[in-house]
């Protein structure tokens, strides 16, 4: 006979650990790993997409798969990535973990609503994939630009939207608890210009969200209308407009670059000084960028469009707002490196990752400039230059600071440190893969291989092969991270409560946290990087 | 050193709780998170009309297909919803003066304008020369005109839910007016968004 428990909270404390990882919690640090590691499973499904693809275009003609189904897995692969994988784990994993501690609080604003939020998200995964095996998925790409996506296969079209609409909810719901969290729950004392870094970053992104995401699911909706009840908004031979299809989509679409990628500067600005034991270098002009990103997010859209006959006023607007986007995202860049400058650095696998993150994230930008300029962008639209660009930022970019935010946290979430030789070993894998994979991309495109096709002009096949060894290279990589990530959980050295000496709150709890974060009230952190500094944690 | 300040604000949330909560800490932001949530919901409708726009400018109707709109039934429907906004505005004032029977009229009162709006608006439907999927302009407008509609369906459900939820004993009371503030809130954005909405597909 057992005794049932007098509440709902004693009895979410007594079920052992690993259960509650499987239910309904409404513990922001539950459902901060509930998003991590159902966004690795779907990493691991669009990681084998990918490799897929990459076996393919090992030859010129397609020989491995039919080219449908090459269309169907291209589709699912950058939906997975983006939608599933991606924005979940930069946004929902780290920023449900996180921001709570930031602000002092106990748990994020609305925990029931988090909950909700994340359980949106395995449904719309296992729909999305099952697509696939129920007449075909969608073949018209992340981006189901019509004519393409009536002409295709309508079943998985509908499921597609139907999917994309359920993550879209989930990454609003999501944005809602940020913001209502991060401007609402401060502890008191605790001013908006001492907060983290990372804070501020989420709180750029969710503005992202909650202005760009409805746009889209209006978008989405119009186009299942399209499909289901033969409107025409869309469909030319209907009397209807691709074109406002294209403008309402990368009015989300190129927001989503910086859903993606904001969080990710967050991040590296909370691991580079604590591992550099230098205050993070322009607190206030980082603060500024990045509502800078936010406001010139909005307004760059139509850089996508140069070849969708976009008038020349249009395309001279969205060349020189594109360029602008240079400005604070150098000043971002320039900052990580003065907080670099002459610190006593532990190149440990969380700072390679970072150090690996701005590497690539700045020849990305780069080549992100040059796309924003009409005359180079004609040449190369819709080609493997795009290609190579686009994963040099979210993978050479965010991936590489999803990897450091393991690395560095990881001894918060489980108490022990990850194993170093491993970890430089992954690290190392990771980046010559992502390097030889997409690198030759850029020239692929260059020299007018069009993307998104599953044969190509012969004289392409060395530098493919050379594209999918490094593809092969970042397969591999995964094995000593996982290897490393279950070793560690059993064997690694253990960490205590600060391994770092980092002085954010997270650190200053235990390791793991308890049920409510702290033992007792919340810490008032008024220098989160005071490194170097005389009594950093004001009393 | 890690001391904390003993804040003077935990005493004023301890005013600020309602009974509603049970197992938060901290004020109430619910009203805050849904403010947040209708700039969002804001969104999905300026998407709308910003495709509206653009399909009116660049997409000529075919020959025959000019259409004028009749402006007296959705004229009537923009007064309704007005005075509607203005009604559940009393009803919320009434519930924090906790006089219930006023507060339960005025809410029937703003159910019914509801109503009637959306009476009002399939009457126009039925009246309309085209249909969903004659062209580009009727599809857009039944799209937005419905969308708008759905808003309208659901708000006067919520008002009807807490309209017998605010009986005696119901949950609904002077101490926990967060179901009538949240509600009064979305109808108000729901009110203005007809305005703009009535702006832009009727009198431009
Ligand atoms: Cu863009």
């Amino acid at each position: 006979m057992t005794i049932s428990p007098p509440s709902d909270f004693a009895s979410t404390a007594e079920q052992p650990r690993w259960q509650r990882y499987f239910g309904f919690s409404t513990d922001h640090k539950v459902i901060g790993l509930q998003y991590l590691v159902c966004g690795f499973l779907f990493y691991f499904i669009g990681g084998a997409l990918a490799g897929a693809l990459r076996t393919e275009l090992l030859t010129p003609i397609s020989d491995f798969m039919p080219r449908e189904v090459y269309n169907e897995l291209l589709t699912l692969h950058g939906t997975v990535m983006i939608f599933l994988w991606i924005v979940p784990v930069v946004n929902g994993a780290f920023g449900n973990y996180l921001i709570p501690f930031y602000v002092g609080a106990r748990d994020m604003a609305y925990p029931r609503l988090n909950a909700v939020a994340f359980w949106m998200i395995p449904p719309a995964g296992v729909l999305l994939i099952s697509s696939y095996f129920l007449g075909g998925a969608s073949q018209s790409g992340w981006t189901a630009y019509p004519p393409l996506s009536l002409n295709t296969a309508a079943t998985g079209q509908v499921i597609w939207i139907l999917s994309v609409l359920l993550l879209g909810g989930s990454s609003i719901f999501g944005a809602i608890n940020f913001v209502g969290t991060i401007l609402k729950m401060r502890r008191p004392g605790l001013q908006m210009m001492q907060l983290p870094m990372y804070c501020w970053a989420m709180l750029g992104t969710s503005i992202l969200v909650l202005l760009s995401t409805p746009v889209l699911a209006g978008t989405l909706v119009l186009l299942s209308f399209d499909i289901v009840a033969h409107t025409g908004f869309f469909n030319p031979a209907m009397g209807g407009n691709a074109v406002v299809y294209q403008h309402l989509f990368w009015f989300y679409s190129h927001p989503a670059v910086y859903i993606m990628v904001l969080p990710a500067f967050g991040l590296v600005s909370e691991i580079l000084p604590v591992h550099a034991r230098k205050p993070l270098f322009g607190y206030t002009t980082m603060v500024y960028s990045i509502m800078a990103i936010v406001f010139l997010g909005l307004i760059v859209w139509a850089h996508h469009m140069f070849t969708s006959g976009t008038p020349p006023w249009m395309r001279l607007f969205f060349t020189i707002a594109t360029s602008f986007i240079a400005v604070p995202t150098g000043i971002k860049f320039f900052n990580w490196l003065a907080t670099l400058w002459g610190g006593s650095i532990s190149l440990n696998s969380a700072v390679m990752f970072s150090c690996g993150f701005i590497v690539n994230f700045v020849f990305g930008g780069i080549t992100g400039i040059a796309l924003a300029q009409v005359p180079f962008d004609i040449h190369v639209h819709d080609t493997y230059f795009v290609v190579g660009h686009f994963h040099y930022i979210v993978y050479g970019g965010t991936v590489f600071v999803i990897f450091a935010s393991i690395y560095h946290w990881y001894p918060k979430v489980m108490g022990r440190l990850l194993n170093e030789p491993l970890g430089q070993l992954h690290f190392w894998l990771t980046f010559i893969g992502l390097n030889l994979c997409f690198a030759p991309q850029h020239w692929l495109g260059l020299n007018g291989m069009p993307r998104r096709v599953a044969e190509y002009d012969p004289q392409f096949q060395f530098i493919n092969q050379i594209s999918s060894v490094g593809a092969l290279l970042m397969a591999v990589s995964t094995l000593p991270f996982l290897i490393n990530v279950i070793w560690s959980a059993y064997r690694g050295t253990v960490a205590g409560d600060n391994p770092w000496n980092a002085l954010t709150p997270e650190w200053l709890t235990s390791s793991p946290p308890p049920e409510e974060n702290w033992h007792g009230e919340a810490p008032l952190v008024h220098e989160p990087y005071g490194y170097g500094l005389k009594s950093p944690v004001s009393s | 050193m890690t001391t904390s300040l003993p804040g003077p604000a935990s005493g004023q949330n301890a005013t600020e709780h309602s009974a509603a909560e049970s197992t938060e800490h901290h004020p109430d932001h619910r009203l805050f998170g849904l403010a947040t949530f209708l700039v969002a919901d804001g969104m999905t409708f300026a998407g709308f009309f910003a495709a509206y726009l653009t399909f009116r400018a660049v997409n000529p109707l075919p020959e025959g297909a000019i259409y004028e709109l009749e402006l007296l039934l959705p004229s009537i429907n923009t007064v309704l919803l007005l005075v509607s906004s203005f009604t559940f505005h009393r009803a919320g004032s009434a519930l924090k003066r906790d006089d219930r029977q006023l507060c339960r009229r005025w809410l029937l009162i703003t159910a019914t304008l509801g109503l009637l709006f959306l009476a009002a608006q399939l009457k126009e439907y039925f009246s309309l020369p085209f249909g969903l999927t004659d062209n580009l302009y009727g599809s857009t407008f039944y799209a937005i005109t419905g969308f708008h509609g759905l808003h309208v369906t659901l708000g006067s459900l919520m008002i009807l839910i807490i309209w017998w939820q605010s009986r005696e004993g119901g949950r609904v009371s002077s101490q926990n007016r967060f179901p009538l503030e949240a509600t009064e809130l979305y109808w108000h954005f729901v009110d203005g968004i007809w305005v703009v909405l009535y702006g832009i597909l009727y009198l431009l």
